[in-house]
């Protein structure tokens, strides 16, 4: 996936760096069977890779017999393909990003993969297909396409399909453009597998997979005067099951659930949850803090998971005065929230994640930490994404931060954390405890060879 | 790697320095801390020594004050200096300017209420720091300054999501930037944006420029720069070759890129100035200043690229 970014600091390490910028994974996800990874870097390419179906694989819901590891498949890389060039804004002089914000999977309707792979600007729709025949045959042209003499064609053939080597095809199927004046940061598929919407700083909008000349607005929250711009749109999600429903997320740390049933422009939310502010810990940094970086439903339909700086939450779908779960994902950080912000780190953007059964959260951290949540237990774990600890097939152990008290070996002091390690993106496996993690420019795959299929804190490690 | 225990640093030197660096601040700048600073010493010694218990506390509280306030300026330097320059980040992000002007706000309300805005809209002449372009009034710095040298660090904002780069103001820094042995530091610190002023030069230079620089200063309020930071974050979809008209093209061009050209050009034809005076005398100059200078400074620019690689 690239090379590691430690590198020592000479003349040309902004050189350096420049070059391998590109190769910092921007976003990962599973698809909805699981089988495949889709991972999107800072140069605009897709990287997707495929599980490999190993003889002997134990089908979902097979318990494993005690002392059997399984034979889980581990990913390999399926295809490469470039989605987005840098493209260049000639009236305002500047360049639109190619990194890859967000990438989707359509669900599955025939032998073809299709994703949705956006920039900034730009919406794809890209069709992944196998091919492993090839026709051979023909009357007119010979084997390398080339046209025959007339004259050497004695006798008519058929052609036929006969196997080759297994070829990956990627095409692009339909190109989005034009539907934002601002920067995408969320795409997300409806359930009724027709329509996506797409959400930019201060409007969504919908479109129809078919058409890509124009979309429908359904959130507009630009203010008529600029200056009076307060709060944007930083993630947006369709409803898992109810294609009427979606919510999102804003830089306030409110989310609104909106029923485009009730009207075609909704701006007028249906639902909005917000958590009063506590007047006791109120500061400077209070609005920047609480700021939703991400938001996803459940995949029961009934909870939404939110992230800001400091913590995750779950939110019960029919209470909106108040999430029904917190968890301090780094609360050793609230007393250093000055220096995070001189130093931009306080605006970084964490991704979090539900498991398969809906009972463990996930979400990142610094110093290539990510943390674990046991939605029944309350209790957290903390695990490392880095290829110095985590040898391939070495179980993870877990990791504590150093905040005073008895101090075990191992600990690690909150001085001491690397803050340019940071993990950002994340997927979970739609079935199976295995999840991929993105830091910097690795992706680490863990799976739970103990228990592949309910929860547990005890991962095996692949590293890739 | 980055300096958590900065900001307690920081907040030990400016102790340190608040009577040596007031020469040469900014006027509000200077009274904002001269103010704190005289009503913690007002309050220390305006006690008799009889009640030394009662001095002490009342002296620690009104030291707290004083420190809160002292804070609470830096972080609103430091927000306006962010705000200023969200165009040279590497990743342009509304939702982090949005939050740092919502910071702004905020600082400005709270300062409102106590009362301290009133020397900072003193200063101004009746209008707040925000109503102008308030980087340049709190970055400028008189010559006199420049020439005590020493080593403060230049502010910038490099890359959005590395905490490499980033040399942060310290209480010093807020007072002086010498640039004479920083210009190195200087370029090296903003080398993410030649690729894109040169780009942007020579676009600016094929276009005639609508005096545009006016609005800046006409410090019709915080409003019209936060228009304008907001506006920048717009991406115009519009197909080569469609029907436009010349004002509707040059209305859509936003005057802060010019600025930044301006800036630039000038550091290369003027190496000896600070930076930060460069955006004052930017500021004053209505526009950019000559395109001819253009093709000769994106020589020179290239000159010192290949002074930088080279090395």
């Amino acid at each position: 996936m690239g090379e590691d970014t430690e590198s020592s600091k000479g003349n040309h390490s902004f050189l350096r760096d420049y070059v391998t910028e590109a190769d910092v994974i921007s976003t990962v996800e599973f698809n909805h069977t699981g089988d495949l990874l889709a991972t999107g870097d800072k140069g605009g390419r897709v990287v997707v890779f495929q599980r490999e179906t190993v003889v002997g694989h134990k089908p979902k819901g097979e318990l494993d017999q005690v002392g059997e590891t399984g034979e889980s498949g581990e990913y390999n890389v399926y295809s490469t393909f470039q989605s987005h060039e840098p493209d260049f804004d000639y009236l305002k002089s500047l360049e639109i990003e190619e990194k890859i914000n967000k990438i989707r999977w359509l669900p599955q309707q025939n032998a073809a993969h299709f994703l949705l792979s956006t920039n900034d600007k730009t919406i794809k729709l890209w069709k992944v297909s196998e091919r492993d025949k090839q026709p051979e045959g023909y009357n007119l042209k010979d084997e390398e396409g080339r046209v025959k003499d007339i004259s050497t064609v004695t006798s008519l053939q058929v052609p036929v399909l006969r196997p080759t080597d297994l070829m990956v095809e990627v095409r692009p199927r339909r190109v989005f453009s034009n539907g934002h004046t601002y920067h995408v940061n969320s795409i997300s598929v409806n359930s009724d597998g027709e329509t996506y919407l797409s959400a930019d700083d201060l409007r969504i909008n919908m479109w129809h997979l078919g058409i890509t000349d124009r979309s429908f607005n359904i959130v507009d929250i630009k203010p008529a005067n600029m200056e009076e711009l307060t709060e944007v749109i930083t993630a947006a999600e369709f409803h898992p099951h109810h294609c009427h429903l979606f919510v999102y997320s804003s830089s306030k740390g409110s989310l609104r659930l909106c029923d485009m049933r009730a009207s075609a422009l909704c701006d007028r939310h249906t639902k909005l949850f917000e958590e009063p502010e506590d007047p006791g810990s109120r500061s400077f940094f209070s609005e920047i803090v609480s700021s939703v970086s991400d938001v996803k439903f459940s995949h029961n339909g009934r909870y939404l998971l939110t992230r800001d700086y400091l913590t995750a939450k779950v939110w019960d779908l029919h209470m909106e005065k108040g999430p029904v779960e917190t968890y301090q994902v780094h609360d050793y950080l609230r007393t250093k929230l000055c220096s995070l912000y001189e130093n931009d780190c306080i605006f970084d953007k964490f991704e979090c994640v539900w498991n398969s059964s809906d009972s463990v959260i996930m979400t990142g951290a610094y110093n290539s930490f990510f943390r674990m949540f046991d939605r029944e237990t309350g209790r957290g774990v903390t695990l490392e994404a880095w290829r110095e600890t985590s040898k391939p097939r070495a179980v993870l152990r877990t990791r504590r931060i150093y905040t005073g008290g008895k101090r075990r070996r191992g600990d690690v002091g909150v001085d001491s954390l690397d803050f340019t390690k940071k993990i950002l993106h994340m997927a979970w496996h739609p079935e199976e405890n295995i999840i991929a993690i993105a830091s910097t420019n690795n992706l680490y795959i863990f799976q739970d060879r103990v228990s592949p299929d309910t929860q547990g804190p005890d991962l095996g490690s692949d590293t890739i | 790697m980055c300096r958590l225990a900065f900001w307690s640093m920081s907040l030990q030197c400016w102790d340190d320095a608040l009577v040596s660096a007031l020469v040469g601040w900014p006027p509000w700048l200077e009274a904002s801390v001269q103010h704190s600073s005289q009503f913690w010493m007002a309050n220390m010694y305006s006690k008799g020594t009889k009640r030394k218990f009662f001095d002490s506390v009342d002296a620690a509280m009104d030291n707290k004050a004083a420190l809160y306030s002292r804070q609470r300026q830096s972080l609103l330097d430091m927000s306006l200096i962010k705000l200023q320059l969200c165009h040279m980040l590497v990743e342009p992000n509304m939702c982090r300017s949005v939050l740092i002007a919502n910071t702004v706000r905020h600082i400005r309300e709270e300062m409102t209420h106590d009362g301290s805005w009133q020397l900072v809209t003193e200063a101004f002449g009746g209008s707040g720091p925000s109503d102008h372009l308030v980087a340049t009034e709190v970055l400028c710095r008189s010559s006199a300054l420049e020439q005590q040298g020493g080593g403060p660090k230049l502010y910038s904002v490099m890359g959005y999501d590395g905490c490499r780069e980033e040399e942060v103001v310290t209480d010093e820094a807020l007072c002086s930037v010498t640039f004479s042995d920083g210009a190195p530091s200087l370029l090296g610190t903003i080398d993410h944006c030649w690729d894109r002023a040169e780009l942007r030069m020579a676009a600016v230079e094929n276009r005639v420029i609508k005096d545009s620089g006016s609005e800046v200063e006409s410090g019709e309020g915080a409003k019209t720069v936060m228009g304008q930071v907001f506006g920048t974050f717009e991406i115009k979809n519009v197909a080569p070759g469609s029907d436009l008209a010349l004002e509707e093209l040059f209305s859509a061009v936003d005057a802060s890129y010019y600025d930044l050209d301006t800036m630039l050009t000038s550091i290369q034809s003027t190496p000896k100035m600070g930076p930060y005076n460069l955006l004052d005398s930017m500021a004053s100059s209505h526009g950019p200043t000559s395109n001819s200078s253009c093709r000769t400074d994106l020589s020179e620019l290239d000159h010192i690229m290949e002074i930088i690689v080279g090395s």
